[in-house]
């Protein structure tokens, strides 16, 4: 496989054709907005949390393949999570996409071999932000964070 | 490649064949062309952002440093007296390249964004007041837009902005409308990077003359592209970027002459003085008083050899190839279902913006990328552009004289790549 179809793998134009979780969440109990001004990609993540849990998260917006695919996917892996689960997913995919380890394929865990769709973004360097916009959103609505996060 | 291995005669240029060019002579002045990206050979599409030099420059600015180079305006010895000599030969070649009565009018400045804050702060902050006027446009680049925005903070002026139509053209109507009793300035782009639209802008200052109202022109999209005559155009001020005429990244700032003598200095320092103490400073005559420092001097010596060479060419034979290029591309892009260009003025420059249903522009750049296609994607510094035509960024390709019908037809299949990967 080439890089461009590793990177444009079936996987990633599913979940861009039709994101998961894709709706604005009525009983959120936070939510944060982030956007990548290279490229306008813009997301709001949304959170329900009760004790200690992710029990649904959601995401909306306008974006690339690679951040609307990565915040699909992103979704689907973190729900029913604990925080700190979340969090080591968090940094987990970010030293992924950013070439630094190759922790998900490793795991073994489902969700985090899902979440291995998106290692092909590590060829390219000025598309890892699409991918990780996702990700700095969910943590700031962890956080709850109520300025909007930027990846510049 | 085979087209750019023949001679390509634009068609208008049947009746006047002395508007052909070479163009495998004028490739081969270009190193970078002949590389591959990704494996391919490079189409380098992307000329708005910045234009590829030719060998002259690189040889001008290395002949130079090797031979010439000391500081300007300084020295008594000899390398010093060659370099403010090479120096101002190429602020020659700048009020040539513009037609500007005097090279005094020629300010040397990092590049067309810093030639506009200079006019916003000094000449702005010199005749703006609260409840003052400036009128820009829908279409300008964020370098048109935040400088003033600054000055408007400043001094407690408004900002205002006259409309584009749905084709990317100045609505002029609505432009003389928004000439009110307290317009005190007006700025526009002589062409929009964005969409290509070559703006009217000699009515534009016939309008603002009228009301004796000021105009600034940000030529950066234009000088590339056509021949610039500041006096005929009577515009008070003009900006254009070294890099985007083939040079390296030195601007230059026209500004009348009886504007610059009014005008406070821009910055402090070296060189933009007569005399100093520390109860009172005297300031250098124009254009050194707005030349605070030592500036760019290779770059300047690089882009008089840039000017030289784009001249050597012919700015009409340049705009006639170019338009060659752009009817090519806009025939061949508009035939790819799904694809649609923004910005179709009657008007315009070597730019064609597009987005296509469902993919996003980034998406299309990465694989354009990979085809050995260079594109901008984004928003191309203007958002409140994109917002007027409702999308998050354009995919754009930017031709220059060097570009052949071959690169346009490789730009096509590749898309037609994206569309498939993405169906």
């Amino acid at each position: 496989m080439n890089e461009l179809s590793e990177l444009y793998q079936e996987v990633i134009l599913d979940h861009t054709r039709a994101p998961r979780n894709f709706f604005e969440m009525g009983d959120a109990t936070g939510s944060a907005a982030g956007h990548n001004p290279l490229c306008g990609d813009r997301v709001t993540v949304y959170l329900h949390l009760e004790n200690g849990r992710v029990k649904n998260v959601s995401f909306q917006g306008s974006g690339c393949a690679i951040s609307t695919a990565s915040a699909s996917l992103m979704t689907e892996a973190v729900k029913g999570k604990t925080l700190d689960e979340a969090n080591r997913l968090f940094n987990a995919f970010h030293d992924m996409v950013t070439g630094q380890a190759d922790p998900l394929l490793e795991s073994g865990e489902p969700e985090f071999e899902k979440l291995a769709a998106l290692a092909g973004v590590r060829e390219f360097p000025m598309r890892v932000k699409c991918a990780t916009l996702a990700w700095h959103t969910l943590k700031a609505a962890l956080e709850d964070k109520s300025e909007p996060v930027s990846t510049e | 490649m085979n087209s750019a291995t023949r001679i390509e005669q634009p068609e208008s240029a049947a009746a006047a064949p002395d508007l052909t060019l070479d163009v495998e002579r004028i490739r081969n002045d270009f190193p970078i062309l002949k590389q591959t990206v990704h494996g391919k050979p490079l189409a380098y599409l992307d000329n708005a952002a910045s234009a590829q030099k030719p060998q002259a420059v690189i040889d001008a600015i290395s002949e130079a440093a090797s031979t010439c180079y000391a500081n300007i305006h300084r020295g008594v010895h000899r390398l010093s007296e060659l370099s403010t000599s090479a120096h101002e030969a190429a602020r020659e070649k700048a009020r040539a390249f513009l037609n500007a009565a005097s090279a005094k009018e020629i300010v040397f400045v990092r590049n067309a964004t810093e030639g506009i804050n200079l006019v916003a702060s000094s000449f702005g902050g010199h005749v703006l007041h609260k409840d003052d006027e400036i009128l820009i446009t829908h279409m300008e680049h964020h370098s048109n837009i935040v400088p003033w925005q600054l000055l408007c903070e400043k001094t407690g002026a408004r900002l205002v902005v006259a409309p584009v139509t749905d084709e990317g053209e100045l609505d002029m109507l609505a432009f003389g409308d928004r000439i009110t009793s307290r317009t005190r300035m007006i700025a526009v782009n002589h062409v929009s990077n964005a969409l290509g639209t070559i703006n009217p802008v000699k009515r534009i200052i016939g309008l603002a003359h009228a009301q004796a109202i000021p105009v600034l022109l940000d030529g950066a999209q234009a000088a590339p592209h056509m021949a610039i005559d500041v006096q005929d155009l009577d515009c008070d001020f003009y900006v254009f970027s070294g890099h985007k005429v083939f040079g390296p990244c030195v601007g230059v700032l026209y500004g009348k002459k009886d504007h610059l003598e009014a005008m406070p200095p821009y910055m402090g320092g070296g060189d933009m003085i007569l005399s100093v103490s520390f109860e009172k400073t005297l300031f250098n005559d124009i254009p050194y008083k707005f030349e605070a420092g030592t500036p760019d001097i290779l770059g300047a010596i690089g882009l008089g050899a840039a000017l030289d060479y784009v001249q050597s060419i012919g700015l009409d034979r340049i705009a006639a190839r170019e338009q060659d290029l752009l009817r090519y591309a806009t025939e061949t892009l508009s035939a790819i279902p799904g694809l649609k260009i923004v910005g179709t003025a009657a008007e315009k420059a070597a730019v064609v913006s597009f987005v296509i249903d469902g993919i996003h522009p980034h998406d299309i750049g990465t694989i354009l990328d990979r085809e050995g296609v260079a594109v901008r994607t984004g928003h191309h510094c203007t958002q409140p552009l994109m917002d007027r035509f409702n999308v998050p960024a354009t995919a754009r390709a930017s031709m220059a004289f060097y570009n052949t019908h071959d690169e346009i037809g490789r730009l096509a299949s590749a898309i037609q790549k994206t569309i498939r990967m993405f169906a």
